[in-house]
């Protein structure tokens, strides 16, 4: 067992009211540059839609993460020591601006500074790239809230495998639904970009599991983003190197919480340590699809377990630290509750993200029930329904309502679950119990027989439920937030090697992050 | 007309590789960020692929044959002495050296058309690529207009490059080669010359080590282990990613 811990976050999406205040507060720190004026490090996108950049879960078209071979090997789809290197004259499966989009601003002097004539002056979009005015086709968040529409949320890529019935209720105007989904980069145990990249210049820090790009090493040879499933590595097209999410890892150090989830609203993010076993990651990587879950999750220790606790000190895992992986919000929902789940577990990078599926909304399927007598008043797209079928939003049965909810659980299994319905329903019957026992308490119009019965059905006791309830709905800014107090003396060395500027006046110069020749 | 020639066939290419060699090395030290191939897919990417692909294929290519037929001539005569084994070095030798003009033309007509690409383009760019144009046309014309080449450069150049390696130029037969081959020498040297002041420097840092390193890298800023160890001295690890 080789013990090795890591900061990992979880994102409960029900809280998510998709106000984009993390991408704003990442984007002022790490990415209001020159060249990386198209970058979100963080960023939240309504699903079902397309993402940013455009269907990036669509491995057929940017063929990124691992795959596994005949021969039970696993390998990175569209890179690798061969494939990449052959493709490293021109990548074919590099995503583009046009995927993204070209970021402009707008002439505001013009407002001002025009000649006196008929018309009114207009501010109009110049391209930060160019300079010249563009006509603007995309920006980011380009279809936030667009559920529904046929050119973002029918295009999600996630609707594979749904029948056209299943993908149409979703997409009626009365019934249709949406959740937000903040992503950012994943800090995977089986990083595909560190893999990919030929020059060896992205690595995962020991310390703290953040996969981090050396900047001076980076040659634009352009493969992870390529590699990276979750397309979180950018590439700035001014400097030549590729930028990712870094956890805001100098605020980490510092004993300060990541600027998106400082900044989150609906304090929808916790942030705590893992302890893992690195010995079984290439196993827990090359598992059965079915099994990739809960093979993660195994991989992740019991903190209490005295066996795991001598095997981290061996590993000079500090005692705060190990303290910290105690109390860490994230081993909770994750573990011992089993509300967390990896996002696209299938890419078998084993992302250290977690997220609890957003229960909302449950009510609404089609159930069998004659519909013939409408069928000539329906319009030409609601016709590919079965004829005999009906939108039916009564249910009086508790489990009922989650197995046929509005949101197909196909459609979460696709994101949450690598396929596996039955993950997804686990975790929102669990959610479910939770809320029927916070309404027998504080309501006291359902009887307590059947809250029982129901957090027995999903293996909760009621002190579990209260204490879900409270990290979910009470929890104070300390409870989410959960690391091992700041080590500054630590810090700088991970940085700099103190030694060098020992003797001398001050650290030096440091080279200006400029564009080379 | 001596100075001259001994200008551009003996001092240049004495100054060509010294600055080469100290300027390559000093911005791997020093200028460390700027060390990158500054690749432009990103922006563009249809235009590229037929300009890079064709290019660095067949200037690779090329770049190998030049490089053989210098270190090791007699390979390259004893494949030469069957007339048909001659035929198909030079005829895919010369398909190698058109596909990279094409490219780099292609490039060029790229890196000039494209709005986005003129952003991130500076003048060595388009001194390197020019000079690289007129090298490989100089080269095709000695490939085309004085045949073999494969077989005289092995008993005129690449002594004469070898001179140059021990200190002892031979530089006579250099001399009396026609003013085609001369130009494309010093073009070469040129190049080699600029080297350190380009994007070129990108050929040097190919990743091969990819092929044999693990595909996981995880950095241990700290030795934990060690700092706990109450028999060391306090340490100097040094931090691997700076």
């Amino acid at each position: 067992m080789d013990v090795r811990s890591q900061v990992a976050m979880l994102f409960h999406l029900d809280k998510c009211i998709g106000c984009h205040t993390c991408s704003i507060a990442c984007k002022n720190i790490w990415t209001d540059r020159k060249g990386a004026e198209y970058m979100w490090w963080n960023n939240v996108e309504t699903k079902p839609g397309t993402g940013f950049p455009t269907k990036w879960e669509d491995q057929n078209i940017y063929k990124g993460g691992w795959k596994k071979s005949d021969d039970q090997k696993l390998s990175l789809r569209g890179s690798g020591k061969y494939k990449g290197l052959l493709n490293i004259f021109h990548n074919p499966y590099m995503p583009s601006l046009e995927d993204y989009y070209e970021p402009w601003t707008y002439k505001y002097l013009d407002l001002i500074e025009s000649p006196k004539g008929n018309d009114q002056p207009t501010a109009r979009p110049v391209s930060l790239i160019t300079g010249k005015p563009i006509d603007i086709k995309s920006g980011p968040n380009w279809d936030d809230d667009l559920s529904g529409t046929p050119e973002f949320a029918r295009r999600d890529p996630n609707l594979e495998h749904l029948s056209p019935s299943e993908k149409e209720a979703m997409f009626q105007l009365e019934k249709m639904a949406m959740f937000y989904l903040p992503r950012i980069c994943n800090h995977c145990l089986n990083p595909a970009c560190v893999a990919s990249c030929p020059s060896g210049a992205i690595y995962k820090r020991g310390e703290d599991g953040v996969v981090l790009i050396n900047q001076q090493v980076c040659r634009a040879w352009r493969m992870c983003v390529t590699a990276c499933p979750y397309k979180k590595s950018y590439y700035n097209w001014s400097t030549g190197k590729s930028e990712k999410c870094i956890l805001c890892y100098p605020r980490l150090e510092a004993g300060l919480a990541p600027a998106c989830m400082h900044s989150c609203v609906g304090r929808i993010r916790y942030l705590g340590v893992l302890l893992y076993d690195a010995d079984r990651i290439q196993e827990a990587a090359s598992a059965p699809e079915d099994e990739l879950i809960d093979r993660q999750l195994e991989l992740i220790l019991d903190p209490f377990d005295e066996n795991v606790i001598q095997k981290a000190k061996d590993n000079g895992i500090a005692d705060s630290t190990i303290q910290a992986a105690q109390t860490s919000p994230v081993y909770k929902f994750v573990k011992e509750w089993g509300l967390g789940l990896p996002l696209h577990a299938e890419y078998r990078t084993l992302p250290m993200l977690f997220y609890i599926p957003s229960l909302l909304p449950v009510m609404a399927t089609l159930s069998d029930a004659d519909n013939s007598a409408q069928s000539g008043k329906l319009d030409p797209i609601a016709k590919f329904w079965n004829k005999n079928t009906l939108y039916d939003t009564s249910t009086n049965s508790l489990w009922g309502t989650i197995e046929q909810s509005r949101f197909p659980l196909k459609y979460l299994a696709n994101m949450f679950g690598a396929g596996n319905e039955s993950k997804i329903k686990e975790v929102l019957k669990k959610q479910l119990a939770v809320r029927v026992h916070r309404r027998n308490v504080t309501v006291g119009d359902i009887n307590s027989e059947f809250s029982q019965k129901a957090l027995s059905d999903v293996g909760l006791t009621s002190k579990m439920a209260d204490d879900i309830f409270y990290l979910t709905s009470l929890a104070k800014f300390d409870d989410r937030f959960n690391i091992p107090p700041a080590h500054r003396e630590q810090a700088i060395e991970m940085l700099e090697n103190t030694g060098d500027a020992k003797g001398s006046s001050g650290f030096g110069f440091k080279e200006s992050p400029t564009r080379g020749l | 007309m001596d100075l001259l020639n001994n200008f551009f066939f003996i001092a240049l290419p004495y100054i060509a590789i010294i600055v080469f060699v100290i300027g390559t090395v000093y911005r791997y030290r020093s200028l460390k960020f700027g060390y990158s191939s500054l690749s432009s897919q990103f922006l563009e990417t249809r235009k590229l692929f037929w300009g890079s692909l064709l290019f660095h294929w067949g200037i690779v290519i090329i770049f190998f044959g030049h490089l053989i037929a210098f270190l090791i001539p007699q390979s390259i005569l004893l494949w030469n002495q069957q007339p048909l084994r001659l035929f198909i070095l030079e005829i895919s030798a010369f398909t190698f050296g058109i596909m990279a003009f094409i490219g780099l033309i292609n490039l060029l007509y790229r890196r000039l058309s494209s709005a986005r690409i003129r952003v991130v383009t500076n003048y060595m760019d388009i001194i390197l690529e020019i000079l690289l144009l007129i090298q490989i046309f100089l080269g095709l014309w000695v490939a085309y207009g004085y045949r073999w080449g494969s077989s005289w450069f092995a008993i005129v150049i690449s002594p004469y490059l070898k001179s140059l390696f021990t200190f002892t130029p031979k530089v006579d037969a250099v001399f009396m080669l026609p003013l085609v081959v001369q130009l494309h020498i010093i073009t070469g040297f040129l190049i080699i010359l600029i080297v350190p002041f380009t994007r070129l420097v990108h050929f040097l840092v190919f990743p091969l080590s990819y092929l044999w390193r693990p595909y996981q890298k995880v950095i241990w800023n700290r030795d934990r282990k060690k700092i706990r160890n109450a028999k060391e001295a306090w340490t100097v690890h040094r931090p691997e990613n700076n």
